[in-house]
């Protein structure tokens, strides 16, 4: 093409830019949406629980994944550390993805479980009481804050707008949900295994059973990632990229 | 368009942030929110009632002169945040280097307080330089005036609308978290509506060039504020969960929202502190050397290498993850080519220098520029390394990758333009120069040594905690725990602080050298050259 040409036409020019620069988005991003194989079948995913997404935007809102991944690669180096490398199906719900850049701290992906919820209270309150040479920040003021649940059944409704499949009476109940799976003495554990399924974690996750606090819900977040898929009834084809 | 109508017709778009800000301010829940509505209500407010005085007033005449008061805040936007983005940076280092000084309350930790600094620099920082640049070039080059005497303050207020809403929402977690990009919603509208503003601006001015083609600095300004526009509206499309709150959650998820992100991501590099930069450098290289662009057809080749290739390297970002593989290796392939064009545009402006290489001695600017190209032709070739996959897992995660951006960011972006600054500061303010040549040689050591010492500790760290991370013992089991590798990180966190502040020191001693440059006293009129040619009356 004769470039003299262009040069002279200003908007020619910049249809010119934007048709070149999204080739390059076109062919890598959008067969993501459509091609199958992209994300796995992955027996035991699901939503967040409310307590959990509350803890996931609190997790957004500290910047944690400035230090952090989720990410465990298919490395040896890292599979060995952190456990089974991740499958695209576990950050499936995740609206944005905290994949991380950066591992200025150990990779979370698979935190869940790993330590007690009296562990992640003290290390989160003061790191170095618990970790001596961490250069973390303390977050004590999680546990003097009370969880704001007003806007629970807004936010489950934002996370359906943006394809996440909750039901109508998981949205209705979410300020209940949230509150009752930081409350064993609530004795509504069959309702909330009845929402969310066997595997949510029922407890007083601060040790502060007088208030749900934003710390019940950073915690409940941290102990469920990288714990929902069941690697046993995995059919390995899946995975196998 | 006549005049009034397009008054009428920015007036009518300021409606929409009008109310925007009214919104938020009246159902608004959370403070820094609502103070948010209040900053976009008032800026959108003063900006209409300005308008209507000017609508009210007589057509003013237009002298036939550059449209320079505007470039003028620019500077001064640029260099305060520049302070502020630098000053920043540093306490971060430092935090990392002596935990305490978080401080542990909401406000002051680390993670709230890193994208203040990412974004006082790139967009503070890089982006006022560059539309400040980009008015300036855009008017020589075509030898005409900007296309309106409203707009071009219109997109300098509302671009630095956005930049304030961004860094003052951080510390309150006001944020969705995706780098580079972590403003929310509202925020995001203001700069689309600024961004639109700023394109349409400089097309109109580029059609009422007096020369028949377009030069090559435009292409790369143009390149940067198309490929920005594109790249944010597709990396920002959330769901705001109600007016009441800040909080979105965007629409993509996972795997694709990841792709999607370092699409934008890498690009934000590619566009803003790449193109941008490179405009830069095809205008005020040749200009202050006195020398003309080397080549002409390894600019085309260099503009539209990096125009086609940069889009499909973001996937570099995603080695070994659950992205799949073929995009990875797609991603690889693309970011080892760009090489190419990259190195093309770094031979394209040395060789520029032929002939003028005694500049570079005695004319700090021109070293400033010149040092520029040499990081830029570094990073690119550092960069198109670590997107090689089993470099990658030596570098990913690791200090290594923030070395790398910051050899690109303190190196080629902030050098190249101090050189700019301190060539465009003169002219516009019609100086005799800048005020000191010794204070401007002062910044260039100081800056280059803060840039080696950061970078040089950067790399060693990053090289050794990978190292750490991947040493067995013979059983089969690690050797070195995870906090064992970040006791070893500590000496260098130690470097990494000193040399930023040795890179802040500087850019504050230019910082007073440009203020008492301004200070100076008035050159007379230089005559038909320095003027736009006569227009046509529209």
């Amino acid at each position: 093409m004769d470039h003299a040409k262009l040069e002279r036409n200003g908007i020619a020019f910049a249809l010119a830019i934007l048709g070149v620069a999204s080739i390059g988005g076109i062919i890598e991003i959008a067969p993501l949406f459509t091609i199958e194989n992209t994300i796995e079948e992955a027996p035991g995913m699901r939503p967040y629980t409310p307590l959990e997404l509350a803890g996931h935007n609190i997790y957004v809102r500290e910047g944690c994944y400035a230090c952090h991944s989720q990410m465990v690669r298919t490395l040896r180096s890292d599979v060995d550390r952190y456990g089974h490398f991740s499958l695209a199906a576990e950050s499936m719900y995740d609206h944005p993805h905290q994949w991380g850049s950066k591992r200025t701290g150990p990779d979370l992906a698979r935190v869940g479980q790993k330590y007690s919820d009296d562990w992640h209270v003290a290390h989160l309150a003061a790191p170095r009481a618990v970790v001596q040479g961490s250069v973390m920040p303390g977050y004590p003021f999680l546990s003097e804050t009370r969880l704001d649940t007003r806007y629970f059944s807004e936010a489950l409704t934002a996370q359906v707008r943006v394809g996440v499949p909750y039901t109508e009476e998981q949205i209705a109940n979410a300020a209940k949900h949230a509150a009752w799976q930081a409350d064993p003495e609530a004795e509504y554990e069959d309702d909330l295994i009845d929402a969310y399924g066997d595997k949510v974690q029922i407890r007083d996750f601060d040790g502060n059973p007088n208030m749900v606090s934003e710390m019940d819900a950073l915690v409940a977040y941290l102990q469920v990632l990288g714990t929902l898929v069941d690697f046993d009834a995995l059919n390995p084809e899946e995975i196998a990229r | 368009m006549t005049r009034h109508s397009a008054l009428l017709l920015q007036f009518l778009v300021l409606i929409i942030p009008l109310l925007l800000g009214l919104a938020i301010l009246g159902w608004g829940r959370e403070g820094a929110y609502v103070l948010h509505g209040w900053l976009i209500a008032g800026a959108a407010g003063w900006g209409m009632t300005w308008l209507l005085d000017k609508m009210n007033d007589d057509a003013p005449e237009i002298p036939l002169e550059y449209k320079d008061d505007v470039i003028k805040w620019g500077v001064l936007a640029c260099f305060a945040w520049g302070v502020i983005g630098f000053t920043i940076g540093d306490v971060l280092a430092w935090q990392l280097a002596i935990p305490s000084l978080n401080g542990d309350m909401f406000w002051s930790n680390f993670g709230r307080i890193r994208p203040i600094h990412t974004t006082a620099v790139i967009f503070g920082f890089g982006g006022n330089a560059l539309i400040a640049t980009s008015f300036y070039v855009v008017q020589r080059t075509s030898r005409a005036r900007l296309a309106s005497e409203t707009l071009p303050w219109l997109v300098f207020v509302g671009y630095n609308l956005f930049v304030l809403l961004a860094v003052t929402g951080y510390p309150f977690g006001i944020t969705q978290s995706k780098e580079y990009a972590e403003p929310e919603w509202y925020a995001d509208l203001v700069l689309l509506i600024t961004w639109v503003a700023y394109l349409y601006l400089y097309l109109k001015t580029l059609s009422r060039r007096a020369e028949p083609h377009i030069y090559v600095a435009n292409w790369y300004y143009l390149g940067f504020i198309v490929v920005i526009a594109m790249l944010h509206v597709v990396n920002n499309l959330a769901m705001p969960i109600s007016i009441a709150l800040p909080k979105s959650y965007p629409l993509f998820s996972g795997v694709q929202d990841a792709m999607t992100q370092w699409w934008y991501g890498h690009n934000a590099v590619g566009f803003l502190l790449t193109a941008g930069f490179l405009g830069m450098m095809y205008y005020f290289l040749p200009k202050a050397a006195g020398r003309p662009i080397y080549s002409y057809r390894m600019s085309i080749l260099g503009f539209w290498g990096i125009t086609f290739l940069y889009l499909w390297a973001g996937s570099h970002h995603l080695h070994y993850t659950a992205l799949p593989d073929w995009v990875q290796y797609l991603g690889m392939t693309m970011s080892i080519i760009l090489l190419v064009p990259s190195w093309g545009s770094v031979f394209n402006g040395l060789l520029t220098l032929n002939g003028a290489w005694d500049k570079v001695r005695t004319d700090p600017a021109i070293r400033f520029m010149m040092v520029a190209i040499l990081f830029y032709g570094l990073s690119t070739f550092e960069g198109s390394f670590l997107a090689i996959r089993p470099v990658n897992t030596l570098s990913h995660y690791t200090d290594w990758t923030v070395g790398h951006v910051h050899a690109g960011a303190l190196g080629w972006v902030a050098f190249i333009t101090f050189g700019a600054m301190y060539k465009m500061v003169p002219w516009i303010w019609k100086r005799d120069g800048v005020y000191s040549l010794r204070l401007e040689a002062w910044h260039f050591w100081l800056a280059l040594m803060g840039t080696l010492i950061y970078v040089g500790a950067m790399w060693n760290s990053g090289i050794t905690q990978s190292l750490m991370w991947q040493t067995y013992e013979p059983s089969g089991a690690f050797t070195y725990a995870f906090i064992d590798t970040v006791d070893a990180m500590i000496p260098y966190y130690w470097m990494r602080a000193i040399g930023g502040f040795l890179y802040l020191l500087g850019a504050l001693i230019g910082s007073y050298n440009i203020y008492m440059t301004v200070r100076g006293a008035r050159l007379p009129d230089e005559g038909s050259d320095a003027k736009p040619l006569a227009h046509p009356a529209e």
